[in-house]
């Protein structure tokens, strides 16, 4: 790859920042699964193949599926992010496949959160 | 109060940020009214989302343009600005919010400003936000003393524990004269209870080498080293991919971004001793060599690894430099107490209802982050001590609870602030058999080269274990007091200058448990097996029967209404019954 000048960093960053858009991006949802050593640990990557296998059945091509470190929680780990399009971010805790297929298709598809395996809605306060 | 989250910043929130800091300056505001961004509240969908504090009043879809009128009438009139009200609707059952929860309430994000946000694999979403513009300020913008005067001023300090000022470090070794000099980051994250390091590692490994990149600058370093321990897998993986995306796009290697500066980055593993953490074993260690420190004077910013000049910070460090940069000293300083400026962040970990890691303002009382952050206490038992700063460090009783958490405070009740782990102990914890597991820790990590930390602690420990097996002899307590004292005096390193603490601790606030197990050999939490009777107190039974319920061998007899009792024929001595007694009624 060729190495970036200063002008291609801002560049990156002004077009990352319309693809973080879900919109723009094409996406209508956006799905983080946690895993940080601890989310790992409790199971995250049972949760990311239930997602996985849950997106394949469905056939969307419109939902982002991403991973992120340690949310902070590790005590309530596995834990997800969902966000669609224009609504704030829902934080999911303590969860096991299951769970998260429910999620995957009550949340991600029917667009109503699933209350009962649900922690906080937006995101946190960065600087 | 502006809402930055991604929905608030798609409609436009940072360009009202930028009008308001407009406004403000053109009106002489700018010391009275303070802008802040804060993450989403969940209102996105009439965003840009501000609230204005103190009176809490929410304005919703605000555009640049309706700004100046906002503080026209808002902030000099003094007239909220009907158009723009917003009302929250009264929510039932609903999802609660960020700022209706006390674990997130309480934090703010800086070091780990990137958390659950980015993918840590991917270097353009470092990028997207703000990922090395600060790199890209300090390499075109910046002199070396420029940089340094910038850290210094933030009042940035060391956050593996000792707390030395970063731009004092920083700019001791600018001045040392040197052809090659050593960029090095201490991520050999080595006390039990603490895991802050490793989740930036791996979270965030790019702002690990922004953080470096910048310091590289300041101290006119051109090559460095990331000591990470080898049982940290994730983030040495994590770590490398960052740096060889980082290499592949110029943003390490030689002529950084087109701007001349050079510096390359190698991943160190360390095998997993203790004493590495050290910075001068650290070092050892890199060269090849046995990992044992060695005396200082010259420190490592005079002669360190190779006997070059080096600088050795820590990953959170590290983490917390490019903001600083980008956003300015006073940015940093803005929070904090007079000497301890900024966010620092801590693992939760033990007794508490949530387990973690948060970042929060320096300052802090400790109760908040126990009881609100932390949630409490598991199983509605009581709260009894915190340990801080790992086996170096020492434990703050419930009376002090109410300590602001800084560097002074902390260490005036005899703990220290450490790297950043928190271990919280409630009311079945025995506090000279915490004491003894500390030093077994250290004992056995304890690299021998000195007498007082080798003879020192083992000596220590076997008085420990001597106590807590009941045989503790009058006088031991002083006995402990004056050898603690002086492993801390003669000790050639920070392994056996604070391996005591813990003992002196537990002393200062717990004697009366070293008084019981000595002199009535009684272990008031019935931890210490040697110690317990195992014996039903009949005044003190409730005759509830859940010890006899949860015996795994049928030791217990016990009939409703009736006292139980335990047959010592049978036990096992496995606590089960005192575990699951709440009236703690077995001596």
């Amino acid at each position: 790859m060729a190495k970036l000048t200063i002008a291609d960093l801002k560049k990156i960053k002004e077009e990352y920042h319309a693809n973080q858009q879900l919109r723009e991006g094409g996406f209508t949802a956006k799905i983080t699964v946690h895993m940080g050593t601890c989310g790992i640990a409790a199971g995250a990557r049972g949760i990311m193949d239930a997602i996985l296998d849950e997106l394949n059945k469905s056939g969307r091509k419109d939902v982002a599926i991403t991973t992120s470190g340690c949310a902070g929680l590790c005590s309530k780990e596995p834990m997800l992010t969902i966000e669609r399009t224009g609504e704030a971010p829902v934080k999911y805790i303590a969860l096991t496949p299951d769970k998260a297929r429910k999620i995957f298709t009550e949340h991600v598809m029917g667009g109503n959160a699933v209350k009962e395996y649900a922690l906080v809605v937006g995101h946190e306060t960065t600087y | 109060m502006i809402c930055a989250g991604t929905g608030c910043v798609a409609n436009g929130s940072l360009k009202v940020k930028d009008a308001f800091d407009k406004e403000l300056v053109a009106r002489n505001l700018q010391n009275e009214i303070k802008v802040v961004l804060t993450g989403c509240n969940g209102f996105c969908a009439k965003g840009p989302v501000i609230v204005v504090y103190p009176e809490d009043i929410f304005y919703q879809q605000v555009r640049p343009e309706d700004v100046s009128h906002l503080v026209e009438e808002h902030f000099i009139k003094g007239r909220p600005v009907q158009k723009f009200l917003y009302t929250p609707p009264a929510k039932k059952d609903a999802i609660p919010v960020m700022n209706e929860i006390p674990f997130f309430k309480h934090q703010v994000l800086r070091a780990l400003r990137n958390r659950s946000l980015i993918d840590a694999e991917k270097i353009e979403e470092y990028i997207a936000r703000d990922g090395y513009m600060a790199a890209v300020k300090a390499l075109t913008e910046m002199t070396p003393e420029q940089i340094v005067a910038e850290m210094k001023r933030s009042g940035l300090r060391g956050r593996g524990g000792a707390g030395f000022l970063t731009g004092l470090k920083w700019e001791l070794c600018l001045k040392v004269k040197g052809d090659i000099k050593y960029i090095l980051c201490n991520g050999d994250e080595g006390d039990p209870g603490a895991f802050m390091d490793r989740s930036v590692m791996e979270a965030d490994p790019h702002s690990v080498l922004e953080g470096m990149i910048i310091a590289a600058k300041a101290i006119d370093a051109h090559y460095g080293y990331i000591y990470v321990r080898a049982e940290y897998p994730l983030a040495v993986h994590r770590l490398q991919l960052a740096i060889d995306q980082a290499k592949e796009r110029g943003l390490l290697g030689k002529d950084i971004l087109g701007t001349g500066f050079d510096l390359d980055i190698e991943i160190y593993q360390g095998a997993g001793a203790f004493v590495c953490g050290e910075e001068t074993a650290l070092m050892a260690s890199i060269e090849g060599l046995r990992g044992m420190p060695r005396p200082k004077p010259p420190f490592p910013v005079y002669k360190g690894l190779f006997q070059r000049p080096s600088v050795l910070n820590n990953v959170e460090t590290f983490a917390n430099v490019p903001p600083i940069i980008l956003h300015g000293a006073d940015w940093h300083a803005s929070l904090g107490t007079e000497k301890s400026k900024g966010t620092k962040v801590f693992a939760l970990s033990g007794a508490l209802n949530n387990i973690g890691l948060v970042e929060v303002p320096m300052g802090i009382p400790l109760k908040t982050i126990i009881y609100d952050i932390g949630g409490g206490i598991k199983g509605n038992r009581k709260f009894k001590a915190v340990q801080m700063g790992g086996p170096s460090g020492g434990c703050i009783p419930e009376s002090l609870i109410d300590t602001p958490v800084d560097y002074e405070n902390i260490t005036k009740t005899g703990a220290i602030m450490g790297s950043g782990g928190m271990v919280v102990m409630d009311e079945t914890t025995c506090m000279p058999a915490m004491a003894k597991f500390f030093l077994e820790f250290t004992e056995d990590e304890s690299c021998g080269k000195c007498v007082p930390c080798r003879i020192g602690n083992k000596t220590l420990l076997t008085i420990l274990e001597r106590i807590t097996n009941g045989e503790g002899r009058e006088g031991d307590i002083d006995l402990l007091l004056q050898l603690s004292q002086q492993v801390k005096d003669a000790s050639l390193c920070g392994l056996g200058q604070t391996s005591p603490n813990p003992i002196l601790t537990t002393i200062k606030y717990f004697r009366d448990e070293y008084e019981a197990h000595i002199h009535e050999k009684r272990c008031p939490a019935r931890v210490c097996t040697p110690l317990v009777k195992f014996k039903v107190n009949e005044e003190k039974c409730k005759k509830c029967g859940l010890c006899y319920k949860n015996c795994p061998v049928g030791a217990i007899t016990w009939e409703k209404g009736k006292v139980a009792s335990i047959d010592l024929e049978k036990c096992t001595k496995c606590k089960t019954c005192i575990k699951n007694c709440r009236f703690w009624a077995i001596d």
